[in-house]
Parts: C-alpha cells; sequence; structure tokens
C-alpha cells in the first residue's frame, strides 16, 4: 500500500467536535430547568436524579474538551488561530461546570428557596439556559463560517447572533437584581446560613450567563482578524 | 538473439513495469480527490482516468519524454561507447522501479518523478562522470520541483478567493453557483487544451498556428462549458432547504465542475507521469534504432508512448481502485468548492510543465494547491508535517534512485560486455 502526502495533508477538522462539544454542554445546563423545578417543589429524589444527570452530561462534556484537544496538535495549520480555537473550547467547557458546580451546591444543602424568590428563580435559570441556548446558536454557525471560508454574511450573521446573546444576558441582570432584592427584604427572618447560600446560588446561576455570553465573545474574538 | 534485440525487449518491459506502477500509485493521487469529494464514484474515476491518462500520455507526453531521454545526459562523451547510455536508462528504469515498490511496500509517499531523475543523473555521475550531467537543465529541473507547488498553491488561491466572492460569500450562494460553475467550466477546457496545443501535435499530424490554437481552445471551452451547463441545470434547490442545508446543494453543483477538473487532472498527471516510465524506453529505442549510434536527432516513436500509456491504464485497472479508495477516504475534508479548485491549478501547472518539457510531481503539485486553498482559509484544518515530509522525500529520494541505479548500471555493464 502506497503512502500518500494527500492522505497526510488533512487534519481533522475541529469544527463538528467543537459543535459536539457544545451541544453536550447545552444539554448538561438545561437540566437545570427539571432541577430547578425539583428545588421549587421541594422534591428531594428528582433533585439527585437531575443532578446526576447534570454530572454525568458535564463529564461526557469534559471528555469531548480532552479528545479535541488531542486532535489539535500544533503543527496544524486553520483557517482561525489555534489558541483562540481552544479559548472558545474552554469557555463552553467553563459553562457546563457552572451548571454542574449550581446543582451540586443546591443538592448538598438539601435547599429550599424561600416563597418570595422561588418563581423569580426559576425564570431566572430559564433566561441564564436561554443565554446558553444562544451561545451553541452561534457555534452551530462554526460549519457555515467554514463552508463560506469565513464569508462577511455569516460574520454579520454571527454577530448579530451575539448582540442577542448580549441582550438576554442583560436581561439575567435585571432579574438577579429583582431577586436579590426580595431576598434581602426578608433575609432577617431566615436563617442566616442559608442566606448565605441563597445569595451564593443567585451569584453562580448568574454567572452561567456571563460564561454564555463569554463563549459568544471569545467566538467574536476569533473571528476578528 | 543479438543484444541489442535484448536491451529493446529489456527496456519494452522496464517501462511497461514502471508505467504499470504509476497506474497503479500515482493516478490514485490525481483521482482521489475526485473520488474523496464524492464528485465521482470509483469506477467512474477509473474510467475517466483510465481514458485521460491515455489521451495526456499520447498527445502531451511527448515533451517531457524527449527531456527524460536526452534533456538530462550529455550524450557527448559516449560516442565512444554508447551502449552505456543504454545500460544506464534501463538502470535507471530499474532503480527507480525498485525503489517505488520498496517505499510503496513501507507505505512511504514517494514521488516517480523524483526516483528517476536521481536514477539518471546518479548513473550518469558515477558510470560517465560529471560532465555528462546537464547541470543547467538539471538544476533547472530542481527549481521547477519548488516552483511548481508554489505556481499551483497560488493559482488555487486565487481560484478559491475567486468562488467566496462570486458564490460562497453571496446572499444566494446557490443560484450563484449555477451561473458560475459553467465559466469555471469553460477554464477548464480552454486552459488545458490550449495548452496542449500550443506544444503542437506535430506526432500526430496535427500543425497549428497561435491563432488556430486559440480558436480551437475557445471551441473546447465551449463545449465542455455547455456540456456542464447542462448538468448543472438538473440539479434543483428543494423547498425545504434551510440556511443550513442549502450548501450541500451548492457542493453538488461544484461536484459537476469536478468532473471536468478530474478530467484535467488525469490528463495532466498522463502528459506529465508517462515520460518517468517511457523517457528512458525512448532513448534505448533511439540508439537501437539507429544501429548503435547516438542519433540525437531521431523523433520519438508513437508506439513508446501507446506502450507507456497502456502500462498506465493496464495498473490503474488492475490495482487502482484500492489505492484511490484509501487515499479517496482520507480526503473527505476537500469538498467540490475546494477540490475543483486544487485540482483546476494543478492540473494547468502540471500541463504547464509538461508543455516545456519539465518533469514535476503531480502529487507535490496538488498538496501545493490544497495548501494554496487553506491560505484562502477553505480547509479547516491541514497538517503541515505533509511539507516537511516532501522536503523529505526530496532529501531521501533522489539520492536513493541515485545510488540504486549505480549498482544496477555496473550490474548491467558486467553482464553484457
Amino acid at each position: 500500500m502506497s503512502g500518500s502526502y494527500l492522505t497526510g495533508i488533512f487534519g481533522n477538522s475541529p469544527v463538528k467536535p467543537m459543535q459536539q462539544h457544545m451541544d453536550k454542554v447545552f444539554a448538561c445546563v438545561s437540566e437545570l430547568i427539571p432541577f430547578a423545578e425539583a428545588v421549587l417543589a421541594n422534591d428531594l429524589a428528582a433533585m439527585s436524579a437531575a443532578q446526576e444527570k447534570i454530572a454525568t452530561l458535564e463529564n461526557e462534556a469534559d471528555d469531548l474538551k480532552k479528545e479535541l484537544r488531542l486532535h489539535l496538535p500544533n503543527r496544524l495549520f486553520m483557517p482561525v488561530p489555534r489558541r483562540d480555537l481552544l479559548e472558545v473550547l474552554t469557555m463552553q467547557d467553563y459553562v457546563a461546570n457552572q451548571a454542574k458546580d449550581i446543582a451540586g451546591l443546591m443538592l448538598g444543602r438539601e435547599m429550599k428557596l424561600p416563597e418570595v424568590i422561588a418563581n423569580d428563580y426559576l425564570q431566572f435559570v430559564t433566561r441564564c439556559v436561554d443565554a446558553c441556548a444562544q451561545a451553541r446558536r452561534a457555534i452551530n454557525e462554526l460549519d457555515e463560517l467554514f463552508e463560506t471560508g469565513f464569508g462577511n454574511n455569516e460574520i454579520e450573521l454571527i454577530d448579530d447572533m451575539l448582540k442577542e446573546l448580549d441582550a438576554i444576558e442583560r436581561e439575567t441582570d435585571d432579574i438577579q437584581v429583582k431577586i436579590r432584592s426580595a431576598l434581602f427584604g426578608v433575609e432577617k427572618d431566615l436563617p442566616p446560613v442559608d442566606v448565605m447560600f441563597y445569595y451564593r446560588v443567585i451569584d453562580w446561576t448568574g454567572d452561567l450567563a456571563d460564561r454564555a455570553q463569554r463563549v459568544g465573545s471569545r467566538l467574536q474574538l476569533m473571528l476578528a482578524r | 538473439m543479438d543484444h541489442f534485440t535484448i536491451y529493446l525487449i529489456l527496456a519494452g518491459v522496464f517501462g511497461l513495469f514502471m508505467a504499470w506502477g504509476i497506474g497503479a500509485n500515482d493516478v490514485a493521487n490525481a483521482m482521489a480527490t475526485s473520488v474523496g469529494s464524492k464528485a465521482l464514484t470509483i469506477k467512474q474515476a477509473i474510467i475517466v482516468a483510465a481514458i485521460f491518462e491515455f489521451a495526456g500520455a499520447f498527445l502531451a507526453g511527448g515533451q517531457v519524454t524527449k527531456t527524460i531521454r536526452k534533456g538530462i545526459i550529455d550524450p557527448a562523451p559516449l560516442t565512444e561507447n554508447p551502449d552505456f547510455l543504454i545500460f544506464g536508462m534501463l538502470a535507471s528504469l530499474l532503480a527507480a522501479g525498485t525503489w517505488l515498490l520498496i517505499a510503496s511496500n513501507k507505505g512511504w509517499p514517494v514521488s516517480t518523478t523524483h526516483s528517476i531523475v536521481g536514477a539518471i543523473v546518479g548513473f550518469a555521475i558515477v558510470g560517465i562522470g560529471m560532465e555528462a550531467v546537464q547541470w543547467g537543465k538539471v538544476g533547472s529541473i530542481a527549481a521547477s520541483w519548488v516552483v511548481s507547488p508554489v505556481l499551483s498553491g497560488f493559482v488555487a488561491f486565487m481560484l478559491f478567493m475567486s468562488v467566496q466572492k462570486l458564490v460562497l460569500n453571496t446572499d444566494d450562494p446557490f443560484a450563484n453557483a449555477k451561473r458560475f460553475v459553467p465559466g469555471y467550466i469553460f477554464l477548464v477546457g480552454f486552459l488545458i487544451s490550449l495548452v496542449t496545443l500550443f506544444k503542437g501535435l506535430k506526432h500526430i499530424g496535427l500543425e497549428l498556428t497561435l491563432d488556430q490554437s486559440y480558436m480551437i481552445a475557445f471551441v473546447i471551452g465551449i463545449g465542455t462549458a455547455l456540456i456542464g451547463a447542462f448538468f448543472v441545470r438538473r440539479i434543483t434547490l428543494p423547498d425545504d432547504a434551510n440556511r443550513h442545508t442549502r450548501f450541500i446543494y451548492v457542493e453538488r453543483v461544484f461536484g459537476v465542475l469536478m468532473i471536468f477538473t478530474a478530467c484535467a487532472m488525469a490528463f495532466a498527471h498522463g502528459s506529465n507521469d508517462v515520460a518517468n516510465a517511457v523517457g528512458p524506453v525512448a532513448a534505448v529505442v533511439g540508439i537501437v534504432g539507429s544501429g548503435g549510434e547516438l542519433a540525437q536527432k531521431s523523433a520519438l516513436p508513437t508506439w513508446v508512448l501507446l506502450l507507456g500509456g497502456g502500462g498506465i491504464v493496464a495498473g490503474l485497472a488492475m490495482y487502482g481502485r484500492r489505492v484511490i479508495a484509501t487515499v479517496g477516504r482520507h480526503i473527505t475534508e476537500l469538498t467540490p468548492s475546494r477540490g475543483f479548485a486544487a485540482e483546476l491549478a494543478a492540473a494547468t501547472t502540471v500541463v504547464i510543465a509538461s508543455g516545456t518539457g519539465i518533469p514535476i510531481s503531480t502529487t507535490h503539485t496538488l498538496v501545493g494547491a490544497v495548501l494554496g486553498v487553506g491560505i484562502a482559509r477553505g480547509i479547516s484544518a491541514l497538517d503541515l508535517t505533509v511539507v516537511r515530509n516532501i522536503f523529505m522525500s526530496w532529501i531521501i529520494t533522489l539520492p536513493a534512485g541515485a545510488i540504486l541505479s549505480i549498482l544496477f548500471f555496473f550490474m548491467l555493464k558486467g553482464m553484457f560486455t
């Protein structure tokens, strides 16, 4: 069997694995909604089941990340800088990590949210998951982007998507402010340690949208030339 | 049976074997691009390759054959014993064939062109003397090994940039693909036939003026474009195609174009690489034909080109399927919109080299073209170790061919004198 330069010249395309990783991350993050519903329903078994799912998906995302890194050796020549691509990947991974941390903390403390913030919190989580969905939509454009050879139309399209992502993130900030002030109103009547962790969970949940946004800005940096 | 008859038979057998090897291995690189991008099935690729390799070898293979045959070695020091040239050429064929066999078994990618040039230069230096090598010519051949991948890379870069501008980055890539692909097909037919006609087809009794060449090339270009347009028109975008799926159909339009570039690639490959097998044969035939004299003026017998073309097709038919399948599997990244740019650039470069009589490596030229597409941000990941491997092949293949041919040269000399 003859060797051929042509068989050796093509490296593994990073596009599909990047998208698969983001899909996995999103699957992981979306489990936070059933998890939050279980929290609201005070259903410890359901919480634990959802947390387990989140942890499993986060692990799977981790594996995909490692595999992709291995397939992107230094000698590859790509239309985008390798370092930028790996940055985007890292950002994607942070999103899943955050989801796992949130679920882990809430399950670990068998957290029950106070009435006044319960429904707002569910909406908060949902919007943060929306932010991740939007980041995923942008990552989903990667294959078109490579196919068109980084056409301006595609880049503009992604820019629009990222603007939308920014808008969602701002919205989650507003919800976060609202929840914090509601919590502030009742915090004196609650066990102080619990309150401490409520604030932490609210922070972390907000970070979810921040991190989704950071996936977007890294993507934008990668495309900027 | 006198010596001359034996020489002739040996030359014919070795040359056929070499051509067979080229057909079995080398052609795969020229055709796999189209198979990998699914523009052609393997069976279609083999049929296309058989026809166009043969046509290329027969119609445009003469110039490079002439170079291999008498461009590298200065026969002046050989007038005393023209037998040496026969031994040398036979040894070169054997050496290049053996080296290709070894390398293929080990799975090393090698270039037939480099093996045969290395072999001829090698036996000339040791068997005859440094002064027997036409260093100027060898120098320009060596330079062309660097220039040809760079040139085809540049052309591929420009071609793919034009595809981005005209088709991919537009609001309606599908409509624009249908509009511009016939134009590219025209370019394929026009360029390849023009370069071929420029160098004349005297050996098949066709002499053309410059104007006539342009005219005929233009007509061939229009003809191929019309055939292409017919097939392009039959591709339609289904109503449910969205932004994400429409590129599948855009690529399908480019797939039509790739059938034409595959023909061009096979033609180009035949025109350049057939010489690696038949050049030395022609040299032997030339000496034997003139009764042992070094007749520099003797014309290239047509049957020698036929032998080479036939050998290539035989190798392709017997062995090519597997090689094309293997190489094709590895290059699915090269979608038709990229593949055609690479193939057209490489084919044009190779045909120009064939017309000028310079033996170059088709595969290296194609690799250069793929890199050109990559530089135009057309390919998601290229492994640059290939560039290093190409340099390595220059460093290893040339001496390997030379050393083997020196060995064979002295063996043959010992056997026949």
